[in-house]
């Protein structure tokens, strides 16, 4: 699941404070197994009652597609279920680009190859803009750059990603190879610990 | 040392857990305690087989099943098919790993955020964590409590640490005294309206101040528990003689010279004077009124005589129209007065035998007005079985209100327990997002009272005007 480089078109969801109970509602969640939630991505915003898919939702919109969303501010807010990192991934999608991410979602995106990409509010309005005018606009994510590019709008910005998880995104790594790595400094440690705690 | 450089509770106890900290890492944290349950563990679970790894510290890990129980014959297999499987993946997993489960029948079953300190597993400078965001609950003992996803269970089951960059920490005070018929739901609804959903993000809150202070362990840990709500990592509240007194005695905290021990490093756990955070807010009692959500974030939030707002922090005009559409609301409308169809008292928020009691106390003698349905869903057996020594069962029973079992129910609606599409719910909850208690749902968060005063007159009300 290493990611360096990507060029795509986008998807855009204008919608601030987007909670992880709209990309995968509640009673989604009752599977074992990490595969297959993209089927129910935003269920609730997809399809109407009765399951008819709904017109005016993006990812029923033939004009827009890619493995980039562009979500509005504060994406992710909510539960910690790790499910919607899961769900988004198993729909397709590779970058997530907001104003600003929930910071559990944060996380369970970085750990699942999802890259979730900061830039600032007027970016993100301009790239919107951009998307519904020609949705055929592409975007350039460059991890080891840190950098996203829009070429239609001759934009390039630098994105904040901490370097530990730059480098794990990049080789394919995760936590728990790293942390299993100290194992020696977690002995140390509980050896010291009182009895009590 | 300590005068020259005052800590912080949070920096305090954090430093206490820092295993290693490497240049260009995150510090590996050490976790004290973890909690699981049937939702967000399974796939941690595979993941340990895949990888052919134990759990390194069974004893630190405590099991409970609340998501998807049903709160009806809990004697009985659960019926809905997928939720059995996971209550059942549960139970397989804690025995192959050697893991306390409090599971279904269980006298100490319940909400995960209830057991843990009603066990004494949750104490003061611990760090907490589970999979679920409203581990900051715990927060309510002076611990560094958090939310984690499900790949991190599977590194806390494996290693019993996680990597974390440290928050940055912000001091929240109300200060003053609580007016009638404002309780620790309010304050904390308050302060998310004044913040908004997305305020504290970044940021681990210490709550203080006198109006904190004089809370209960059970109205501390309704505010912790909320800390999310306005995207904060945790909230926690300095411990002091109530959060010791609550703890004392219970089944799994240290007893005798270990207790001894624990007590004097927990006393010195609170702020240093003199200590800094990277942001202050300051409120004051006064201002707070009883409240109650009108949108479809926790953030959206006002005093319950207001008119529904035009705008909100935070907020901009198409997420405010798209909230009131999903509503059925206008601004400038009045929220008292509005009709409602059903009450949920219950969740990791609100579902503690001070909460039953507080409901009680208010209805005791009065009936649930006709069209409303009333649920009262305790958070645990433990709170269940006490409410029916103190004869709550009885005082719900003539009111009208259906006393159920415990689980995280209408919260979220992963049971049978659901709101119907565009109906209201006046919900003790903590988050009215569409659908949460069913798909087209709408919720209206408030305070055990703001719920009771709803289910008596089938309106949203001001309690303040219905209590003696």
């Amino acid at each position: 699941m290493a990611f360096t480089k990507l060029i795509s078109t986008c998807v855009p969801l204008p919608i601030d404070n987007v909670d992880t109970d709209q990309i995968i509602p509640a009673r989604f969640l009752k599977a074992t197994s990490r595969e297959g939630f993209g089927e129910n991505l935003f269920r609730d915003w997809r399809y109407l009652p009765g399951d008819v898919p709904n017109p005016d939702f993006v990812l029923n919109q033939e004009r827009y597609s890619g493995l980039v969303l562009v979500a509005g501010k504060n994406f992710g807010c909510g539960s910690s279920r790790e499910h919607a990192a899961w769900a988004l991934a198993d729909h397709g999608f590779k970058v997530i680009v907001s104003s600003g991410f929930a910071d559990i979602f944060y996380n369970n995106a970085l750990n699942n190859g999802l890259l979730p990409v900061v830039v600032a509010a007027g970016v993100l309005g301009r790239l919107f803009v951009q998307i519904e005018k020609e949705p055929e606009t592409e975007v350039v994510v460059d991890l080891p750059r840190q950098t996203m590019t829009v070429p239609a709008l001759d934009l390039s910005v630098h994105f904040d990603i901490n370097p530990y998880k730059k480098d794990c995104l990049i080789n394919g790594l995760d936590d728990l190879d790293y942390i299993r790595s100290r194992a020696e400094a977690v002995s140390a440690y509980e050896a010291q610990l009182p009895a009590w705690r | 040392m300590e005068a020259s450089h005052p800590k912080t509770l949070f920096d305090k106890i954090w430093d206490q857990h820092v295993v290693e900290r490497r240049e260009g890492y995150p510090d590996l944290l050490y976790i004290d305690r973890h909690f699981i349950h049937e939702v967000t563990s399974p796939q941690a679970f595979d993941g340990l087989r895949k990888r052919g790894i134990r759990v390194k510290a069974p004893h630190r890990t405590t099991a409970t099943a609340d998501h998807n129980v049903p709160t009806r014959d809990q004697h009985l297999p659960i019926k809905e098919k997928l939720s059995r499987l996971q209550v059942e993946a549960l139970e397989k997993n804690c025995k192959e790993f050697g893991i306390d489960l409090y599971g279904l029948g269980h006298e100490r079953q319940g909400i995960v955020h209830v057991i843990g300190p009603e066990l004494g597993l949750t104490r003061p400078g611990m760090t907490i964590v589970c999979g679920d965001s409203h581990t900051s609950t715990h927060g309510a003992f002076g611990t560094i409590a958090f939310g984690i996803g499900t790949s991190q269970v599977e590194q806390v089951l494996a290693t019993q640490c996680l990597l974390q960059y440290k928050p940055k920490t912000m001091r929240i005070e109300v200060n003053g005294r609580l007016g009638k018929g404002v309780v620790a739901k309010d304050v904390v609804l308050y302060i998310i309206s004044q913040l908004s959903a997305a305020g504290g993000t970044g940021y681990f809150v210490e709550y203080a101040g006198s109006a904190i202070q004089s809370l209960s362990m059970e109205g501390r840990m309704t505010v912790c528990n909320m800390s999310i709500e306005m995207g904060a990592r945790g909230g926690m509240i300095a411990p002091d003689e109530t959060t010791f007194q609550y703890i004392k005695g219970r089944p799994l905290a240290p007893q005798g010279k270990n207790w001894d021990a624990a007590l004097a490093c927990w006393k010195s756990l609170p702020s240093d004077a003199g200590a800094t955070y990277d942001k202050v807010l300051r409120f004051d009692a006064d201002d707070i009124e009883p409240m109650i959500t009108y949108g479809t974030n926790p953030g959206m939030g006002v005093g319950v005589s207001r008119k529904v707002p035009e705008d909100a922090p935070n907020m901009g005009p198409a997420d405010m129209e798209k909230a009131f559409s999903y509503m059925g609301l206008k601004p400038g409308e009045p929220l008292l007065g509005k009709k409602v169809d059903y009450v949920f008292i219950g969740s990791c928020t609100n579902s503690r035998i001070e909460d039953l009691r507080m409901v009680a106390d208010f209805v005791k003698g009065k009936k649930k007005a006709p069209d409303v349905n009333v649920w009262i869903v305790p958070g645990s057996k433990l709170v269940e079985a006490q409410a029916k020594a103190e004869g709550l069962d009885k005082i719900f029973e003539a009111a009208g209100f259906e006393l159920r079992q415990p689980g995280c129910s209408a919260c979220l609606a992963m049971n049978e327990d659901k709101v119907p599409p565009g109906k209201y719910c006046v919900s003790t909850s903590n988050r009215n997002f569409e659908g949460r208690q069913g798909p087209g749902s709408r919720t209206f968060l408030a305070s055990p009272l703001t719920a009771a005063a709803a289910a008596v007159t089938g309106r949203i009300e001001d309690v303040r005007q219905l209590m003696n």
